[in-house]
């Protein structure tokens, strides 16, 4: 059992626990399919919940106690993208997390453009 | 809903700029040299396309597959964060591009003189879904030089998709790089916030 700050994959041996045993083997987001960029945040409701949680919720909704976005947290816990969604399609359904979708359509926000822009300029 | 019990502050603005290109056009490498560079991985059905590379019998109808992306990201001021994502590369991976480009504010196309073949498929695909793009021709040692203005003929650009040439090793090349890009989206939003006269094609 790989410990803490390993990753899960391994060259030699390949993988070592495959991804969807976090999941119980679900492979569908239940709720609703989260935007890559979507922010998350945990709400105030675990430790009431705790004890149905896997653990690997729990990494999620620590990693969430300051907003990360959907994809940072596949990036930061090292899991799919398809196996995060899932726990967090768990999480919303308990109300632990809440989401906060990005903008829609960015590439007509003009505002949004010019800070992008702005930004990268003083890089 | 609110987070009752913690002050998560102002939620940072996200924003997505694909990097796509044919294999070894160097998507890696400006990922790499502009943005703090981060391990991801997704996993997806493996689809008929990859049944006939990767024999599955008795293992049922899907099975998955994981994929590494280059994927990297750049924090701005103003709360804004800049995720790039290097599309992949192979065929059989064409159902991630719908998602990755759904929402995104651009992408650049990177394209090696050598093999400008390579870069077709990213501009068809970036024209027949809207995303503004623009073509990078990384500068490989002894690759043929070309004008930008040669290139974009031979890639069939229309006239206003900015073509520049740049050294994806170099941040401060690959930065001016996604500048462009920032510019040709405002122009491009900036047209089609005015009312259309005549527009001609």
């Amino acid at each position: 059992v790989p410990g803490a700050g390993e990753r899960w994959l391994d060259e030699q041996a390949g993988r070592i626990v495959r991804p969807y045993a976090l999941t119980g083997g679900r492979t569908a987001a239940t709720t609703q399919r989260f935007n890559l960029l979507a922010m998350v945040v945990a709400t105030a409701g675990v430790a009431r919940d705790k004890r149905e949680l896997e653990p690997a919720h729990l990494l999620v909704l620590e990693q969430a106690r300051s907003p990360a976005a959907v994809i940072d947290l596949a990036s930061t816990l090292d899991l799919p993208i398809g196996v995060i969604r899932v726990l967090l399609s768990d999480l919303a359904e308990r109300s632990l997390i809440a989401i906060h979708s990005p903008p829609r359509a960015p590439h007509t926000d003009i505002r949004l453009l010019q800070d992008v822009l702005d930004g990268l300029r003083r890089l | 809903m609110a987070s009752a019990g913690s002050d998560p502050g102002r939620l940072p603005r996200t924003v997505k700029v694909l990097i796509a290109g044919g294999f070894g056009a160097g998507k890696t490498t400006l990922v790499g040299s502009v943005s703090e560079i981060r391990p991801l991985r997704t996993e997806e059905y493996l689809t008929e396309p990859g049944s006939l590379i990767d024999p599955l019998d008795g293992i049922g109808d899907k099975t998955t597959t994981t994929v590494a992306m280059d994927f990297g990201r750049i924090t701005l001021p103003a709360d804004l964060i800049v995720y790039l994502f290097g599309t992949p590369g192979q065929d059989r991976f064409w159902f991630m591009w719908d998602e990755l480009a759904y929402g995104a504010l651009g992408a650049v196309v990177l394209a090696d003189t050598r093999r400008l073949a390579d870069s077709f498929a990213s501009v068809d695909y970036f024209e027949s879904t809207g995303t503004p793009f623009v073509v990078a021709v990384n500068r490989f040692d002894g690759a043929p030089r070309h004008s930008v203005d040669a290139i974009g003929s031979a890639l069939a650009l229309g006239a206003d998709v900015p073509v520049v040439e740049c050294d994806a090793r170099q941040r401060v090349s690959s930065r001016d790089v996604l500048i462009t890009l920032a510019e040709h989206a405002i122009d491009l939003a900036g047209r089609c916030a005015q009312p259309v006269q005549g527009r001609s094609r």
